[in-house]
């Protein structure tokens, strides 16, 4: 009979399939692990000669060997601040708009332009950035600024510079209108999985719009609101092009954020492909293993705080 | 009767204060982000030629010239990102939803990968360029679509195990009954089920890699000429976007409109088309 020799293939078969998935399933876990490893290991050289100092380092020289990633480091996490200031704000109030107020068609029209606005190439808000924003800005607003918040007492310091259009808070504004997509996407998702009833039943009461959103919402969802606060975050940290046209690269740590500076995906995209292949190209893969843990640490925080959502960044 | 007015009136200023911000918050937003997009198709349109298609990246200071060179090579790379990324991805996220639906295995894995999906895409540029270099070599067409398929992969492994977890587990346990042997059961049946979602993520994993700059700009270089040699330094559409808007040539920042506004067309359409084909989907399945 044929028979046992059909389910001896078909056995076979199931045990190959198996195998054949499996072994394809575990490279994306060694991928990951790789990528951190040849971090680690490109940037060895550097880390083995300056140490921790690397990244406390203020200088970066590459003509005198000298690489500090001090002022990198802080232009990334300035800028994805200034971004996250105003982003988060106005993702909220756009997210509130969708779940609470809107009429079914708006929020259907609405949404749906948010969520293909988030999936715009970050190189075309790097254009929009260099090209529309920076000669409006550095002509007209950042002059103001300087003149009038400048001179003011404790704060004015952050809003000195010249009026040249590029630097921290002009990357942080890109960066916020990149984001805002992306973020206002999540916290609408978040939103929508607030019970009808529970929101309902507060209606009944006689609560306002405001108390259901600030009492009832806020509280039902507030980690996965944090969540996704922390992706968005994930993504101003890794930024590379839309902070690359507008940061001005400039090595400096400055209070003054009209003033033009550097990030650490900007000095990687700008250094990396004519960089000599000794000291100097190891001093960007470190700088890369930086960015790498940072925005591992954030997205481990994020992925704890969404775990009762079913849905992150794989679906925008 | 002692209704606190006062008490009601404060509510009802603060829930209209709230509102309004609320509606001034999306006017703002979707003013920025329209302004963004009105931007490109206007600069774009007044660039487009036919010139576009036909002709390279000519040098700066010239007056005609187009960026086919890119064209090819964004169309090369990303086709071969997803030709290895796509079926590998399937695969993997076959087994995340067949083999490893529960337990220790399955929830590492799918913790990496997530991690893997929202990595900064230049660190993952710095890796493929690391590992190209230690196999021996450099920048290449070859190195650059291997940094695009580290972006599609974990893409489309989320997006199948997702979609084959949503099938009906009646689905499943009726072939098997029939005797059916697994690994059919998973390519023929389920797989053939969840066939619009698992295209709908392939569809976003090609926009998402049409679009990237960051690990183009030193796997694949860029090249003003050119090109269907893989082994070669290779131009694509971002990073001749990058070169193009970095110079103060004038008609060098005008193709890089046009290729802005080709790139960001294309991408939105494949989006369009992504959601339009996992919608008609739903509509069926109810």
């Amino acid at each position: 009979m044929s028979h046992a020799g059909v389910n001896a293939s078909d056995h076979r078969n199931d045990w190959l399939f198996k195998m054949l998935v499996a072994a394809l399933a575990w490279s994306a876990f060694a991928l990951l692990l790789g990528a951190a490893l040849t971090m680690a290991w490109g940037g060895r050289e550097v880390f083995a000669r300056f140490g921790f100092g690397f990244v406390t380092g203020q200088v970066w020289d590459p003509v005198m060997g000298e690489y500090g990633a001090l002022a990198a480091i802080y232009g990334t996490l300035v800028t994805s601040a200034i971004a996250l200031l105003l982003a988060v704000p106005i993702g909220f109030g756009i997210a509130l708009f969708l779940t609470e107020l809107a009429p079914s068609w708006i929020r259907a029209w609405v949404g749906t332009a948010i969520e293909l606005l988030a999936g715009i190439p970050s190189i075309i808000y790097g254009m929009w950035g260099i090209f529309v924003l920076v000669p409006l800005l550095g002509e007209h607003v950042y002059p103001w600024i300087d003149g009038n918040l400048g001179t003011l007492p404790i704060i004015g310091p952050l809003f000195r510079g010249p009026p040249i259009g590029v630097g921290f808070l002009t990357a942080g504004v890109v960066l916020a209108i990149m984001v805002l997509p992306f973020i206002t996407a999540i916290m609408r998702d978040v939103f929508l999985t607030v019970p009808q009833r529970l929101k309902e039943s507060a209606y009944a009461l006689g609560s306002t719009t405001f108390e259901v959103v600030w009492d009832i919402v806020l509280p039902y969802t507030r980690g996965a609101v944090v969540g996704g606060i922390f992706l968005g975050l994930g993504r101003a940290l890794g930024e590379t092009m839309a902070v690359t046209f507008v940061i001005g690269s400039t090595y400096q740590i400055t209070a003054a954020m009209l003033e033009p500076g550097h990030s650490i995906t900007a000095v990687i995209a700008n250094e990396f492909a004519e960089a000599d292949p000794g000291m100097h190209r190891s001093a960007l893969v470190a700088l890369g293993f930086v960015l790498f843990v940072v925005s591992f640490v954030v997205l481990l925080l994020a992925k704890l705080m969404l775990r009762k959502l079913n849905r992150d960044a794989g679906t925008l | 009767m002692n209704i606190n007015h006062g008490l009601i009136r404060r509510r009802q200023i603060v829930n209209a204060l709230a509102i309004a911000l609320s509606s001034i918050a999306t006017v703002i937003g979707l003013f920025f982000l329209f302004w963004i997009l009105y931007t490109t198709f206007n600069r774009g349109i007044e660039a487009m030629s036919l010139n576009l298609f036909t002709m390279v990246t000519p040098p700066a200071g010239a007056t005609e010239g187009g960026i086919a060179n890119a064209l090819v090579g964004s169309a090369l790379m990303c086709g071969l990102a997803l030709l290895v990324g796509a079926p590998c991805g399937i695969a993997a996220g076959i087994y995340l939803a067949e083999y490893a639906k529960l337990g220790k295995a399955g929830s590492i894995i799918r913790f990496v990968n997530d991690i893997l999906l929202s990595a900064p895409s230049i660190v993952l540029g710095l890796f493929a360029f690391s590992v190209v270099t230690a196999l021996g070599g450099g920048f290449s067409g070859w190195a650059g679509a291997f940094a695009l398929m580290l972006i599609v992969l974990p893409v489309v492994v989320r997006t199948t195990d997702e979609m084959m977890r949503l099938q009906p587990k009646q689905l499943r346990e009726a072939s098997l009954s029939l005797g059916i042997p697994l690994w059919k059961v998973n390519t023929q049946i389920l797989l053939r089920a969840a066939l619009p979602g698992v295209t709908t993520g392939v569809l976003l994993a090609l926009a998402r890699i049409s679009g990237e700059t960051a690990p183009l700009l030193f796997t694949a270089l860029g090249n003003s000429f050119f090109t269907l040699n893989m082994g070669e330094a290779m131009e694509s559409v971002p990073t001749s976007i990058a070169k193009l808007a970095m110079n103060p040539d004038e008609f060098w920042n005008k193709l890089a409109w046009a290729a802005a506004f080709l790139m960001t067309s294309f991408v939105l359409l494949i989006s369009v088309l992504a959601r339009i084909i996992l919608r008609t989907n739903k509509a069926a399945n109810d």
